[in-house]
């Protein structure tokens, strides 16, 4: 669909985003020693911080992949909010006070706390890199995705704004700004969709919401011609003829009688009656001719009870095949094993002052984003009843939502979806940026550098980083984010998660055993994802019945996997001997 | 052997890892409640997904209602572990 701007939006948009790089910039004073840059001095409140967590964990993924999911296909979406909020259990009461009472600038750190091994530091940077590069991808594309409403931009041009607002973000104050942007992008989001929540519920549900009449059930055809222009029903696309917007009611519950409108309705009236109505969706058919690519929209009645169950997406929990069930415990599993294995996030743990901090700030955290993943579920069914969706992006679906409330609220929302980008982004760019000053030119390397040295290499770092961000989101374009963020916990649960939990839980672990678990893991994760069947359909372009795994989520196969490399490696080199201050010595 | 973390610090030299004391046992038991929850949740998807469309909770079905209620037990558990005086090593 084409989206039309307004100089409201821009304006808000602008301010926001003017209001984060100016804080931004001013902070930068208090960063300039490498403990400022990478940890913030160790000395951010405890509250700040969780609340930090929030804005550093809530990332495009959570916000527009979510909404969208549960928007296109209903309950499933919502399996990614209680298994990203499920990680952070094993976060809160597994690895903070560890994390934080071993390490100080990277999670390599704490891997290495006992052992002071350059194959531990190499292997750990790397796996670093390697994770936050796959998570920046969605950010990116979110980001994207965002620009081509608002600004009228196209999506290259919103990736290449967010990756240069974030590196300035990154290079000017690193730990210290990057904290309270994603604190002020928490805040935010958190707040303003508690309101877009209040006011879907204010709504209720309506018969053919935003529309008078009958609903067209027409089916709708988009072609991409070979050449790049695009047809609707095999007229040039304009403002004057697109897409209509999809997703709405058809039929209340007969307690309503004839109303087209439930009126206001309480959160648990809201489910119940949803529950019983019939809703429009919409099926989505490809094919290619020398014409082009045809996608036709055909709308289809449905009981509403069937989307609020699992199946939508995971179609294998439908239909019943053991590889779609499969592919669904898998995602589960490294959604559960992932989070305590993110990068951005441990580093978090080094920015406050001790264990105890540690703790607090990972329930402030939980307590936050779980408010947040029950609003994921108001903000995406009410999307999918608004009769304001584009068919042809998911993760436009929240940001139209609030564009069916006022041109206003659809500014802010997308205001705050991109400093929400911006927020993840940084804290993934500091991480990687860590990795490689510290990790590995320090670290493995052994070059002795200063702390203006250490800094300045960081933000090459950062600058680096930022540019194969950007590449990428723009390769990636059209990928739902949530999917996308689904593989980085896939690898990062894989990589990281069998040689933490070891190290803190069998005395017997011993450095060659958590370089081949990081290693394996990390190889056998990644590798699973490239020749799955959903890389060679949507990235390679290719049949999905060519690709040779047989589930295309890999944790259920290669987080095991990590843990037994690690104990069978272990047990065959000899035990370790405590290294007390290896912490110093690096 | 395998059981409660092993408090590991690097702050004092003359520390050999130890296990450690009950305190923290409370957070690991807190985290198998949760994981005993969460387990359940997807083996109910998974092995008997029919029931998932029940609607015992004022309309809402299971699905939504179970799913919810993980997310309140785990903020729930959180604060419990503030409360309980959970520690984990070096805390």
């Amino acid at each position: 669909m084409l989206h039309s701007t307004s100089p409201l939006a821009v304006g808000i948009f602008a301010a926001v985003v003017a209001g984060v790089l100016w804080l931004s910039f001013r902070l930068g004073r208090k960063g300039q020693s490498a403990q400022g840059y990478f940890a913030a001095h160790g000395q951010v409140h405890w509250a700040v911080n969780g609340v930090a967590f929030a804005g550093d964990y809530l990332s495009a993924a959570s916000f527009l992949g979510i909404c969208g999911m549960i928007a296109f296909s209903g309950y499933d979406g919502f399996l990614y909010s209680i298994g990203f909020l499920a990680g952070w259990i094993v976060a809160l009461f597994v690895i903070a006070e560890p994390i934080k009472a071993l390490g100080k600038f990277t999670f390599a750190d704490a891997l290495d706390a006992k052992f002071n091994s350059r194959g531990i530091k190499l292997a750990v940077a790397i796996s670093t890199l390697v994770v936050s590069i796959f998570y920046l991808i969605p950010q990116m594309v979110g980001a994207g995705a965002l620009v081509t409403p608002l600004l009228g931009l196209p999506q290259w041009a919103g990736v290449i704004l967010v990756g240069i607002a974030v590196t300035f973000i990154v290079v000017t104050a690193g730990m210290v700004s990057t904290t309270w942007v994603q604190f002020i992008k928490g805040s935010l989001l958190v707040f303003f969709c508690g309101i877009l929540t209040v006011l879907i519920l204010g709504r209720g549900l309506s018969v053919n919401a935003g529309h008078t009449g009958a609903i067209d059930m027409t089916p709708q055809v988009r072609t991409v011609r070979p050449d790049g222009t695009v047809l609707v029903d095999g007229q040039p696309q304009s403002s004057d003829h697109d897409l209509r917007p999809v997703g709405t009611i058809a039929r209340l519950p007969e307690r309503f009688g004839d109303a087209r409108s439930t009126g206001p309705l309480g959160p648990l009236a809201y489910l119940a009656a949803l529950e019983d109505s019939t809703v429009v969706t919409w099926s989505k058919k490809t094919h290619t001719d020398d014409q082009g690519t045809h996608e036709t929209f055909t709308p289809t009645e449905r009981p509403a009870a069937e989307l609020l169950r699992p199946g939508g997406r995971f179609k294998g929990l439908a239909d019943g095949t053991l590889a779609g069930r499969l592919d669904f415990a898998s995602l589960m599993l490294a959604l559960f094993c992932g989070t305590a294995s993110l990068p951005h996030i441990l580093i978090r743990y080094y920015t406050v002052k001790d264990a105890m901090a540690a703790r607090k700030s990972t329930v402030v955290g939980i307590a936050m984003i779980g408010g947040f993943y029950v609003l994921t579920l108001y903000l995406g069914l009410g999307a999918m009843t608004s009769g304001a969706l584009d068919p042809t992006d998911e993760n436009m679906a929240a940001p139209l939502l609030a564009r069916s409330f006022s041109e206003t609220l659809f500014a802010i929302i997308s205001a705050i979806a991109f400093t929400t980008v911006l927020g993840t982004v940084s804290g993934l760019i500091m991480a990687g940026s860590g990795a490689v000053a510290h990790d590995l030119v320090q670290g493995y390397w052994g070059v002795k550098l200063t702390d203006h040295e250490k800094v300045r290499i960081g933000k090459l770092a950062a600058v680096g980083l930022g540019i194969i961000a950007m590449a990428l989101g723009i390769l990636f374009k059209g990928f739902n984010v949530g999917f996308l963020v689904g593989w980085a916990f896939n690898i990062a649960a894989s990589a990281n998660l069998p040689a933490l939990v070891m190290l803190l839980f069998w005395r017997r672990t011993t450095k060659q055993g958590i370089i081949a678990a990081v290693t394996v893991g990390m190889a056998s994760s990644l590798g699973w994802i490239l020749l799955s069947a959903d890389t060679f359909e949507k990235v390679y372009g290719l049949s999905k019945s060519m690709a040779p795994m047989p589930f295309s989520q890999p944790g259920l196969v290669t987080i095991p996997l990590g843990f037994v490399v690690l104990v069978v490696v272990s047990l065959l080199t000899p035990a370790t001997q405590l290294l007390p201050e290896s912490k110093h010595a690096t | 052997m395998m059981g409660a973390p092993i408090a590991m610090t690097n702050d004092n030299p003359s520390q050999e890892p130890t296990t450690h004391p009950p305190a923290s046992r409370i957070g690991l038991a807190l985290f198998g409640v949760y994981v005993l929850l969460y387990g359940g949740f997807i083996t109910l998807v998974l092995v008997r997904p029919d029931l998932l469309a029940a609607r015992p909770f004022g309309g809402v079905n299971l699905a939504i209602a179970y799913g919810l209620g993980l997310i309140a037990a785990a903020v729930l558990l959180a604060v419990i572990s503030i409360f309980a005086g959970t520690r984990g090593p070096r805390s």
